[in-house]
């Protein structure tokens, strides 16, 4: 089971140090980052393995907001990117 | 990995342009509650509610945090107990009470089915059931209500239309103190179809399995802003392809949920009911759309033409996303609901005929208008009868939810709050049809009734 963290907000240090550090701390393997910065606007998408993870999805977001502040954060689970964008 | 692109889209779709999954609603069938004992019956119904849909709600609410998509309603259907009520006799009320207090037990925001079926005549159930909705919806809170007075195969009772006209305006009456809220939880219907997942109109037919999971799927403001982003110079086959693929887009979507929800609960999955839903919300709005594929407001000439290219576009969009489609499927259009429509009404540049024009080319009908107080019984029963004669010459579900707001005019308004919005009260032609409502009778089916 695999699921998609997005944080999108504006740039500063840290922010992915601080995603995967949550990320390890629920036992959620990181699988792919792809990360852009255009001008001053930060947007990260994350896949992730989900399936030894220690929390579910909603807790592994509410932990992300905690940790990583000012920024739009989601979790989801892959499967609704793969019935909406694949035939 | 799936695209980046994709990914950033869908979060834009929840996040900026209101897409949401607008009702998980299940099905229960209630025939093995008939007793000949009201009150034992009631007691039926209330367990078989309560243990078929006590987990509706937290599995609703898993999955919205499982895909981080909102699941603005989970809602009740239950077999019309218009049927119940002609095995037991005694006061329908006592259903609706029943109803309402399951509803709040286990947390849904709309029960529908109090409900008769009445195409083709009246059973005695059938006539206990519709003189009682006024009170019934008076004295409950989540209960709606629905009746079935045309269909293509039999015609339109006419006798029921002339009691429905006299129902809604004695259920604003008792519930004036509230915004007149009973009549906007009260469709009358052509066509009614058994499947359907929307209230106010919900109600669990007679030929649905005893449980099942129907899904209502939304986004008209994901429509509009994909429409936004085109040039001015792209042709209406270009603005088609755009509406089909977003259809697709968000039914999936709905696919998916309906399919997990339908598994956690251990119910078959019905159907996904394609309708663009709108909602009061900035930008979540079908009239909005039309003015972004290019009139300068909703009600010009032109709307009609748009409104069936973009019901037409959704189908094609969703049939293909979806296993099973059924229910309603179109653009609905509710006054009150629509954020766009209520500017169009309150400037003047959408009258009721012209939406009763737009309901000949989408679903469901004219839904969600607040008419002016002392409108007479027979001008409701006249606007309920063209709405069904168009329903049933056109093969397609019409329906009629107006709300006279008791002691008002137009220029003032209605205001329900939530879900259901604000409307202005729009003027009707007062020219009395009386003499041919008090005629009774059916208006006898069509020759479209003859296919076989």
């Amino acid at each position: 089971m695999r699921a998609v963290i997005t944080v999108i907000g504006r740039d500063m240090v840290g922010i992915l140090a601080k995603v995967s550090g949550t990320c390890a701390d629920s036992n959620a393997n990181v699988i792919e980052v792809s990360q852009s910065v255009l001008q001053e606007f930060f947007a990260m998408v994350m896949l992730i393995d989900i399936s030894d993870m220690n929390c579910d999805i909603d807790e592994l977001r509410k932990r992300l907001e905690d940790n990583v502040d000012q920024m739009t954060i989601h979790v989801m689970h892959e499967d609704i990117f793969n019935s909406m964008h694949k035939i | 990995m799936i695209n980046m692109h994709d990914i950033l889209e869908t979060i834009k779709m929840i996040q900026d342009e209101n897409l949401d999954i607008r009702t998980i609603t299940m099905g229960i069938s209630l025939l093995d509650c008939a007793d000949p004992d009201i009150d034992a019956s009631c007691e039926k119904v209330y367990e078989k509610i309560y243990s078929s849909a006590k987990d509706l709600v937290p599995v609703g609410e898993s999955i919205e945090k499982k895909y981080g998509i909102p699941i603005v309603n989970k809602r009740i259907s239950v077999t019309p107990i218009s049927m119940l009520v002609g095995a037991s006799k005694g006061d329908p009320v006592k259903y609706a009470k029943t109803l309402d207090r399951a509803a709040k037990d286990v947390g849904v925001n709309f029960i529908g089915g109090y409900s008769a079926l009445v195409h083709k005549g009246f059973s005695p159930g059938d006539l206990a059931l519709i003189e009682s909705i006024p009170e019934a919806l008076a004295c409950t809170e989540y209960v709606c209500s629905s009746v079935n007075v045309g269909s293509t195969k039999a015609g339109i009772n006419m006798d029921a239309v002339r009691m429905m006209g006299s129902v809604i305006k004695k259920s604003a009456e008792l519930t004036c103190d509230r915004q007149c809220i009973g009549p906007a939880k009260l469709v009358v219907f052509c066509n009614a179809p058994e499947d359907n997942p929307f209230m106010a109109g919900a109600f669990h037919g007679a030929g649905e399995p005893d449980k099942v999971i129907n899904v209502g799927v939304s986004g008209p403001g994901v429509v509009r802003s994909a429409i936004s982003k085109m040039s001015d110079s792209d042709d209406l086959n270009m603005v088609a392809d755009v509406i089909k693929k977003t259809a697709f887009k968000i039914t999936r979507m709905g696919q998916l949920v309906g399919s997990e929800a339908s598994q956690a609960l251990g119910v078959p999955f019905g159907i996904i009911d394609l309708s663009l839903a709108p909602t009061p919300a900035i930008g979540d709005s079908v009239a909005y759309i039309l003015e972004e594929i290019g009139l300068e407001q909703c009600g010009s000439y032109g709307t009609t033409a748009a409104l069936a290219m973009l019901n037409d576009a959704v189908k094609k969009g969703g049939v293909m996303a979806s296993g099973n489609v059924g229910g309603l499927s179109g653009a609905f259009i509710p006054v009150s609901e629509d954020a766009g429509m209520i500017a169009a009404a309150e400037s003047g540049a959408l009258s009721l005929e012209k939406l009763e024009a737009m309901t000949a080319v989408c679903s469901v009908g004219l839904d969600m208008i607040v008419i002016p107080g002392d409108t007479a019984e027979a001008v409701i029963s006249g606007i309920i009868a063209d709405e069904a004669a168009i329903g049933m010459v056109n093969s397609k579900t019409t329906a009629v939810r107006v709300i006279p707001a008791i002691g008002k005019g137009p220029g003032e308004e209605l205001d329900f709050g939530g879900l259901l919005g604000k409307g202005p009260v729009m003027s009707v032609n007062e020219k009395s049809p009386d003499k041919m409502i008090q005629r009774g009778g059916r208006i006898p089916a069509p020759m479209q009734s003859l296919k076989n």
